[in-house]
């Protein structure tokens, strides 16, 4: 119990403090997998309104691998980009290892899949209900597709979130990738399995405090958003 | 084909989904200014017969458009609105089937079509969270904005009580009188009495009657299936 109890006042040193460093990784985890997901939303939500709208040959098996992805091991992407991105590999001329952008890179492969098999479902649904009524208009299967995502953006957003979860948890990609160099690619999730190693387990479990309670925050603060006024009736009574 | 003046003809069209024939052989032309209410039981394929004139569905046979391809819209039984305000359903209705009048023109358009239903009061509410007849009549005002010669209606009261009903035939009538061809799958057979021109008995997937509203009604021409619908051993209701 002592050592929850000691992770308890650590986190709330930490916080009341604003410690530096404890900001300065708190803000890269952020910048890092808010990048992330932003570029992997834009190939994501559009890769998931196709094939939700779209049928072609080979398409079972493409959610298949799909669906697959989605149990994707993030220290499996951490070693593919590592070995891209390595000096001896096709991409080590960029000489983007053990930085930011290689991280960026790691997590928006990660969460890719998670985006577009997510955003695939919801669109798929909403079109169920009212494809036929955006194609009678004279729109496209593609454009239905895209509209449905304006129409579903709450679930969108709920969609995001889980991809943002997903990837500002994880430790093993941007561990290996980043190499959780002090002051230029050290994140929460690397911290605290530095910490671990090292033995400082009330520290280790204080960092994953915080890093869970600014989360909890910035999902809070997305709740409060006004939605629709005046809620909403599912279909005509 | 025969018809000169219809605006929408088939002939010999039949609709299956996944080996179950839903429409069989329909033949039937469509003309300008007419308000046809399609009737029939349960899964005769009224929906079905809607679709297809409407050119939403595949099918089999024939299915001819007036040349010129007057535009055309469905209102369908569970009106689908984005969730938007009521206005912006209806710009973005208009933004789809690439009406090409000016900006002025379209607001216009837009700004009548809410009046017309009486949703102007409502038109910055969230079109989800209107009352059922609004949604109805939202959706009527958003295909009324098309400006189609061709209007397809999908059981358009069937899930509305009574005052939101007559609220929707009322400017149901309204189209009509303005000239605007009317195609409405209904249960509803008061109805059918009370807005159509004529009417087309649709009987297990295949159009078994089609008569003047009239005609209809006075049993003229009618056969045994349409009597026994008529005599409420298959499902219809009048009110």
């Amino acid at each position: 119990m002592n050592a929850f109890a000691d992770s308890a006042a650590t986190a709330a040193g930490l916080i009341v403090h604003a410690d530096p460093v404890l900001v300065r990784t708190m803000a890269l985890s952020f910048a890092v997998s808010g990048a992330a997901c932003a570029i992997a939303a834009v190939f994501g939500l559009f890769a998931g309104a196709w094939l939700a709208a779209t049928r072609f040959r080979g398409r079972r098996v493409m959610l298949w691998a799909l669906d697959t992805m989605l149990a994707l091991p993030s220290v499996v992407v951490g070693l593919v980009v590592y070995l891209l991105l390595s000096r001896s590999g096709p991409l080590g001329s960029w000489g983007i290892l053990f930085t930011p952008v290689a991280m960026v890179i790691a997590q928006t492969i990660l969460v890719l899949p998670v985006i577009a098999a997510l955003a695939r479902q919801v669109v798929a649904g909403a079109l169920r209900d009212g494809g036929e009524q955006l194609r009678s208009f004279g729109a496209g299967p593609l454009a239905c597709a895209l509209l449905m995502l304006l129409h579903e953006r709450w679930a969108v957003l709920t969609l995001l979130l889980i991809a943002f979860g997903r990837a500002i948890a994880e430790v093993g990609a941007v561990m290996i990738v980043g190499g959780n160099i002090d002051g230029v690619t050290r994140v929460m999730t690397t911290s605290i399995a530095l910490e671990t190693s090292k033995g400082d387990l009330p520290l280790a479990l204080a960092l994953g405090v915080v890093l869970l309670a600014v989360v909890a925050l910035l999902n809070g603060l997305i709740a409060l958003l006004p939605r629709e006024a005046g809620g909403e009736r599912a279909e005509a009574s | 084909m025969a018809t000169t003046d219809a605006l929408i003809e088939i002939a010999d069209a039949s609709v299956n989904f996944g080996g179950v024939a839903a429409v069989q052989g329909a033949s039937l032309a469509i003309r300008r200014g007419e308000f046809v209410a399609v009737v029939g039981p349960n899964g005769s394929g009224k929906t079905t017969l809607l679709r297809l004139l409407h050119g939403v569905v595949a099918h089999s046979g024939l299915r001819i458009v007036q040349a010129g391809g007057e535009p055309q819209a469905m209102v369908f039984q569970r009106p689908f609105l984005l969730r938007l305000s009521a206005r912006d359903n209806l710009r973005l209705a208009l933004w789809l089937a690439a009406r090409r009048w000016p900006a002025q023109e379209r607001r216009a358009r837009i700004d009548a079509a809410l009046r017309k239903v009486g949703l102007w009061p409502l038109r910055e509410r969230a079109a989800r969270s209107l009352s059922g007849g609004e949604q109805q009549r939202l959706a009527l005002a958003r295909a009324w904005a098309l400006g189609p010669a061709v209007l397809f209606l999908d059981e358009p009261t069937a899930s509305l009580d009574p005052s939101a009903k007559k609220e929707v035939e009322s400017v149901l009538a309204a189209f009509a009188a303005e000239g605007t061809t009317l195609v409405m799958s209904t249960h509803n057979l008061g109805q059918a009495k009370r807005l159509a021109t004529r009417v087309v008995f649709m009987d297990e997937g295949r159009i078994a009657l089609d008569l003047p509203t009239a005609d209809f009604f006075a049993r003229s021409g009618r056969d045994a299936r349409a009597d026994r619908f008529l005599a409420g051993d298959l499902p219809w209701s009048l009110d």
